[in-house]
């Protein structure tokens, strides 16, 4: 073995490569076969991002087949319920530059809900039909009302109403959905900001 | 002494405590209206259990608990529900929320109380019930409902309790004067939680700031016999530590007395510690020995704008403005009011809001007291706010974070365990309103995790509703698949009986050609006798007894076509098989002297004489074919 190596060490390290290749090889395809994975799994990560709201803003008939042609290379930036922070979650998912919401899909706006004005509703179920998550109650010829604590506000049952009784209400916004905003460089904006003794240093210091 | 520890960071602001300590705690009068908010402690908003138009007497239960996670409301004097609607409440955001009003009528009228003779009787669960129903949640600042806090597993022992008379925050001095003057009502307060919860130490935590207390504490305490409270050698100790902002946070508290670090994401509970403010202990005190519920507290008015600062035990609901009025506030002095301390305080929308149970300050300072912040610089990285954070977070890598909205980042830099002290907002040099940009933070992580909750839910149902539909159509197909199989399979039948009268149509059609053609030709071409065998084949192959005869017939007409005299030959073979036939009968029915037998005569001649013509018939036809030969 020595020898082969020192009388002909171009081909002992020829057969050397060539048996790592083999083993390297072998092991790859074994675990090709072994740990295969089913589907795409960064479709189902970019959809975990996605609002799952359905409204179809995005050109897309929901939000897994959006999710599928973010992953085949489309722009992430076509999500108005999503927003900015989604954009800022998906890019940090694929590893890109956050872009600006492209506005032709529509603008970021404020959470809504659809409300029905029960007493104009004449019961027809159309939008019952297009509520992509079933959040409508109702049958033929009764009543129909929306589940609020289910809406995603994707605007789809209001379309199709024929008597047009469905409005979309903002959600209320109580205390306990309230937050402080980000503050800005205006100092005049920031006047409710208390934690200002600091400014004169009255005989405080740092510890 | 018991050793003490220290914590990481904090500052040192002015203390500012002495302006509403120059008098004793006043007892301030009723306001005609008391505005009571549903929601003044964390979890579950209460539910009004009153309605307009009743009269309610002082501790009234008005609004119930919903959940377990929520306090009940009681009135604080005796009155007229006016309102229930939506007020002002004292919160940041400066928003309304559903308060009970209440109108006043100045009796004070209590309903009727039944004091417990011996609390020591009653179990914990029992002692916990009445803490629940007397609506106590922490005095200190959060509002966190203190029955859940003493409610412990019973798997986590606890050994340490912990009186928090830190009151760390500038300015405020509301506990300081609670200690002064009800000094045996925080140590009866404190036996009950010692019963409750049976802790093997009780430490009672002082600043260095309120020296004057701790022998008015350390007697009232004395007078009372933990270790037999609690069946343990439970002793209470008095422990007073250096002034230092934030020492009356939770953690840092049991930092100072204790030495352990409450682990990120913990609870006090896990180190075997229980947390309590000394206001929620008078709280407990007056609902455990005196039936009354939480229905006032102590709160400080202080500042520059108000000629006389001082503490007052108020009704919960009392408004802001009515308190300042009785300490003479400079209105065009004031800069701003703030509820809360001016660290961890907010400012007040307006006057009328009311003090509710957290509300322990309200401060009013003149411009030149707290001037407005000045324009925040950029970061120079000094690392100050480093520095003095008390829970050691990287305030500056958590600044950058926010700003760029980088919410994983600012979870993975801890930002869940800020406490929102402003020591870093505090010592910034370039007077950047750092604590600001995490409690933005804070809120819209929450928010985050809220909103994929949603999403997973609505995924959910939406996958349900492609699923069912996919099944409604699936159903569909397989509805139309078996009517179709169904139809198939009658057509199938249907379709043998077509073939069946098709191949018969098919040799009739053959037979009236070769007719035709025989017309032409009169002798049968090979071609026309293998359709014969075709018609033959089918005549002796189909299944249907009339397709047989009927091709059977086809095939002879065809056959005798191509052969007249075979026509010939069998019509005389089949009339002298009538005549034999006939003449049989006839034997027969002379035999049986049957009254036919005339007419079976008669039928037996027409036979021969049908066979005589049939006879006649062939010998022509042969004679003619032979002529014609």
């Amino acid at each position: 073995m020595i020898e082969l190596i020192s009388q002909h060490p171009f081909i002992a390290a020829l057969l050397a490569l060539l048996t790592l290749g083999l083993v390297f090889g072998a092991t790859l395809g074994f675990g090709a076969v072994k740990f295969a994975v089913e589907g795409d799994p960064i479709v189902d990560q970019i959809n975990a991002i996605l609002p799952q709201t359905q409204c179809g803003q995005c050109g897309y008939p929901g939000c897994k087949p959006y999710a599928e042609a973010i992953a085949n290379g489309d722009a992430i930036n076509k999500c108005p319920p999503g927003g900015e922070a989604g954009i800022h979650e998906l890019a940090n998912l694929l590893d890109v530059e956050p872009v600006a919401l492209d506005d032709e899909h529509g603008v970021e706006d404020i959470k809504k809900v659809a409300y029905i004005r029960e007493d104009e509703c004449i019961g027809c179920t159309k939008c019952i039909q297009a509520c992509p998550i079933d959040a409508i109650l109702g049958a033929a010829k009764l009543m129909h009302t929306v589940i609020v604590s289910e809406c995603t506000g994707c605007d789809l049952c209001v379309e199709p109403c024929p008597v047009d009784c469905i409005d979309m209400i903002p959600v209320a916004t109580g205390t306990s959905a309230w937050k402080w905003e980000i503050p800005d460089r205006d100092p005049s904006h920031n006047a409710n900001i208390i934690v200002t003794d600091n400014t004169n240093n009255q005989n405080g210091h740092a510890a | 002494m018991n050793h003490i520890w220290d914590f990481h960071g904090g500052i040192h602001p002015l203390e500012n405590k002495t302006q509403s300590l120059s008098k004793a705690i006043v007892t301030a009068p009723i306001a005609p209206q008391l505005t009571l908010p549903l929601s003044q402690h964390i979890g579950a908003p209460a539910k009004a259990i009153v309605q307009v138009g009743d009269y309610v007497l002082k501790g009234q239960c008005i609004a119930e608990a919903v959940g377990p996670v929520s306090v009940p409301l009681h009135a604080p004097t005796s009155g007229t529900v006016i309102a229930i609607e939506q007020r002002t409440i004292p919160h940041a955001s400066g928003l309304e929320d559903n308060c009970i009003v209440i109108e006043t009528n100045g009796k004070d009228e209590w309903r009727a109380r039944n004091p417990i003779a011996d609390y020591t009787q009653l179990d914990k669960s029992m002692l916990i019930k009445i803490i629940s129903d007397a609506g106590i949640s922490g005095m200190g600042g959060a509002g966190f409902p203190t029955s859940i806090k003493l409610n412990t597993r019973d798997d986590t022992s606890i050994d340490t309790l912990i009186l928090n008379a830190t009151e760390c925050e500038p300015y405020i001095t509301a506990d300081h004067s609670l200690m002064r003057e009800y000094a045996d009502e925080i140590a009866s307060g404190v036996a009950i939680l010692a019963k409750i919860i049976k802790p093997t130490k009780i430490l009672f935590g002082i600043e260095d700031n309120k020296l004057d207390v701790v022998e008015g504490i350390s007697a009232a305490l004395a007078k009372h016999d933990f270790a037999v409270l609690t069946g343990l050698a439970t002793e209470a100790e008095v422990i007073t530590f250096p002034t230092k902002y934030p020492s009356g946070g939770e953690k840092q508290l049991i930092q100072i007395l204790t030495g352990k670090e409450v682990p990120s994401g913990g609870l006090p509970a896990q180190l075997g510690i229980v947390c309590q403010n000394i206001g929620t202990a008078v709280a407990i005190h007056n609902a455990v020995c005196l039936d009354e519920p939480l229905i006032s507290r102590i709160t400080t008015v202080t500042g520059d704008a108000v000629n006389q600062p001082c503490n007052y035990h108020t009704l919960l609901g009392t408004p802001v403005e009515f308190l300042l009025a009785q300490s003479d506030y400079q209105e065009n002095q004031s800069a701003r009011l703030i509820m809360g301390g001016p660290m961890m305080g907010f400012a007040l929308a307006n006057t009328a809001v009311p003090v509710i149970k957290t509300s322990n300050c309200i401060l009013a300072p003149t411009e030149q007291e707290l001037p407005t912040p000045p324009p925040a610089q950029a970061c120079i990285r000094c690392g100050m706010c480093a520095e003095a954070c008390p829970a050691s977070l990287l305030p500056q890598q958590l600044y950058w974070f926010a700003q760029g909205k980088e919410l994983d980042k600012l979870e993975e830099h801890n930002i869940a365990d800020c406490i929102e002290c402003g020591a870093c907002s505090y010592v910034c040099p370039s007077n950047i309103p750092l604590v600001q940009y995490y409690r933005a933070s804070k809120v819209d992580i929450k928010q985050r995790k809220v909103d994929h909750q949603n999403a997973e839910l609505a995924k959910e149902r939406f996958d349900a509703r492609q699923e069912r539909l996919q099944r409604l159509e699936d159903e569909k197909i397989a509805a139309r698949q078996a009517r179709q199989a169904a139809a198939k399979l009658a057509a199938e039948k249907r379709g043998k009986e077509d073939v069946k009268s098709a191949a018969v149509e098919a040799a009739v059609e053959r037979v009236k050609a070769k007719k035709a053609k025989g017309a032409q030709e009169s002798t049968g071409s090979p071609e026309t006798k293998e359709k014969e065998n075709q018609a033959n084949i089918i005549a002796t192959e189909s299944d249907d007894p009339i397709a047989r005869a009927v091709a059977k017939r086809a095939a002879q007409q065809a056959e005798d076509a191509a052969n007249p005299e075979n026509k010939l030959v069998r019509a005389v073979a089949s009339a002298e098989q009538r005549v034999s036939k006939s003449q049989t009968r006839v034997v027969d029915a002379e035999a049986n002297n049957d009254e036919n037998l005339a007419l079976f005569k008669q039928a037996a001649e027409k036979a021969e004489a049908k066979l005589t013509s049939a006879q006649q018939a062939l010998i022509d036809f042969r004679a003619q074919n032979s002529a014609q030969e």
